[in-house]
């Protein structure tokens, strides 16, 4: 027991004195993060907000697709983005492997589908409600998707975060193409797995700690966005 | 002016006003769902700067009739025309529509007028002044910066008729705008709507009330299971009904007949 409760002492030190390898660690951790869910969020949100407004043959399959894709292995995405990624594969001369860019690639393709199928259904719903005012306003296709896009900005917001969380918290894919290379591509999750398994528990709880602070600090601001939008009835 | 009503070929009733060509004509309207037929041989014509009233029993056809002239709808049968020609986007554009619970879009006040501005066309430039135009009309300039979502009832109805006119449409459809407003909210709405009148714009208005039909109204049209029971000049027919089905809605025996019947049948 009391081992335990120094290896906290020890994580919670390296934590308050802000150790330079785990402050390395935690800034290409949300480096890699941030852009991966931004580059999502291009993508997926007006993917999905098309896929919930327009009508076209296959919306239907579309949106199963969707739906599925939200629950892809990290570990098969890995090994998907690996081989184009790699020496031999369409990708390769591009040298992406073993660098920042392939997790945020390989997180990119985790995290799109999940805030596609989300965006879909909030502005399907949105779009629900609108359809005869937009009818009646004469609302062409692009001014009602960038429009059910922004009247839905609060919730897709909520969404983004989501996928951060998702995003932040993963380690079989950004492992498989980013290798876990000490100061190149070694991010929170890959380090708790690597130090764990080394037996080096500060650093590997102090991560923990880390990355349990930014997966609540997104909650609260998704909780905290989400009140205020529903005080002006933005929701 | 006005002739009064008249059988079409079709066996409908038709308000026909003026020599002047219609603004929108419905020609043996009809709308069949799943084998029920809920609009049948309706034919409307819709004249200038007139006034319009649709009456009818709950269940009558009224709202669908509205959705159908407005393109909101598509009919199974018949035709709906603007200006003569088949409906277009032109037309579209020079028709607006206020829903019974308005439909407000998730920002503010101003933002919504300016929204529906910028989906009408109108230039970049001009929009502030229009919409700040018709938020003055609708007396809600003071709430621009407000979420129109929190707005009441009668202030949301108020800026969904600001938004139906600040496009200045040539033919304004209204389906019940006041059918959940308190009284002053009521003869707020009604205001806006002679004003709208007063600048040209021809209404066409559902409504279940005789008294608010008589008040907006220049014709009336009754809908009784789908079908024009009875049109003409809203003075005339309110205070001498020549259809049986009128004359039981007007002194509140309709519903209880129809009950009466559908009882019999089962």
């Amino acid at each position: 027991m009391s081992e335990i409760g120094a290896i906290f002492r020890a994580a919670f030190e390296l934590i308050l004195r802000w150790d330079s390898n785990l402050g390395e660690i935690v800034t290409l951790s949300l480096y890699v993060t941030f852009f991966a869910v931004a580059l999502a969020c291009c993508i997926g949100l007006p993917l999905g907000a098309a896929v919930g407004v327009f009508r076209f043959p296959g919306r239907t399959a579309a949106t199963v697709l969707l739906n599925t894709l939200m629950g892809l292995p990290p570990v098969v995405v890995g090994l998907g983005v690996y081989l184009m990624l790699s020496a031999s594969g369409p990708l390769g001369p591009l040298r992406l492997l073993y660098t920042p860019t392939a997790m945020i690639i390989a997180q990119l393709v985790l995290v799109t589908p999940i805030i596609a199928a989300l965006a879909r259904q909030i502005t399907e719903d949105l779009n629900r409600e609108y359809a005869d005012q937009f009818t009646s306003l004469g609302v062409g296709p692009f001014r009602k998707l960038w429009a059910v896009l922004w009247d839905g900005r609060y919730s897709l917001l909520t969404v983004a975060l989501a996928g951060f969380g998702r995003a932040v918290a993963e380690v079989g894919a950004v492992m498989i193409v980013g290798g876990n290379i000490n100061h190149v591509t070694r991010v929170m999750t890959t380090s708790i797995a690597l130090e764990t398994s080394k037996g080096n528990l500060n650093l590997a709880l102090a991560l923990g700690v880390v990355l349990l602070a930014i997966a609540m600090a997104v909650n609260a601001v998704a909780m905290a966005v989400r009140a205020s939008a529903m005080r002006a009835a933005y929701v | 002016m006005f002739s009064g009503s008249a059988r079409s070929k079709t066996g409908a009733f038709a308000v026909s006003q003026s020599l002047d060509p219609p603004l929108l004509a419905a020609r043996d309207l009809a709308l069949t769902v799943r084998g029920e037929p809920l609009l049948r041989n309706v034919d409307l014509d819709i004249h200038a700067a007139r006034r319009l009233m649709i009456l009818g029993a709950n269940g009558a056809g009224k709202s669908l009739l509205l959705r159908c002239l407005h393109g909101l709808t598509r009919r199974t049968g018949g035709g709906v025309y603007w200006r003569g020609r088949p409906m277009d986007r032109a037309a579209r554009r020079a028709q607006a529509m206020v829903f019974q619970r308005p439909v407000m879009l998730r920002r503010s006040v101003l933002s919504n007028l300016l929204f529906a501005l910028g989906a009408a066309g109108v230039r970049k430039s001009e929009r502030r002044a229009r919409a700040q135009e018709a938020l003055e009309q609708a007396r809600l300039e003071h709430l621009a910066r407000r979420p129109a979502r929190l707005l009441s009832g009668g202030e949301q109805q108020r800026l969904a008729l600001a938004r139906a006119l600040a496009c200045r449409p040539e033919i304004l459809f209204l389906d019940e705008p006041t059918a959940s407003l308190d009284p002053a909210a009521t003869l707020a709405v009604e205001q806006l709507i002679s004003a709208a009148h007063s600048d040209g714009v021809a209404i066409v208005m559902v409504t279940h009330e005789a008294g608010q039909a008589r008040r907006l109204g220049d014709d009336i049209v009754f809908l009784h299971r789908g079908a024009v029971a009875e049109a003409g000049r809203a003075a005339h027919c309110l205070s001498a009904p020549s259809s049986a089905p009128l004359q039981a809605w007007l002194e509140g025996r309709l519903y209880l007949e129809e009950t009466r019947l559908s009882a019999e049948k089962r």
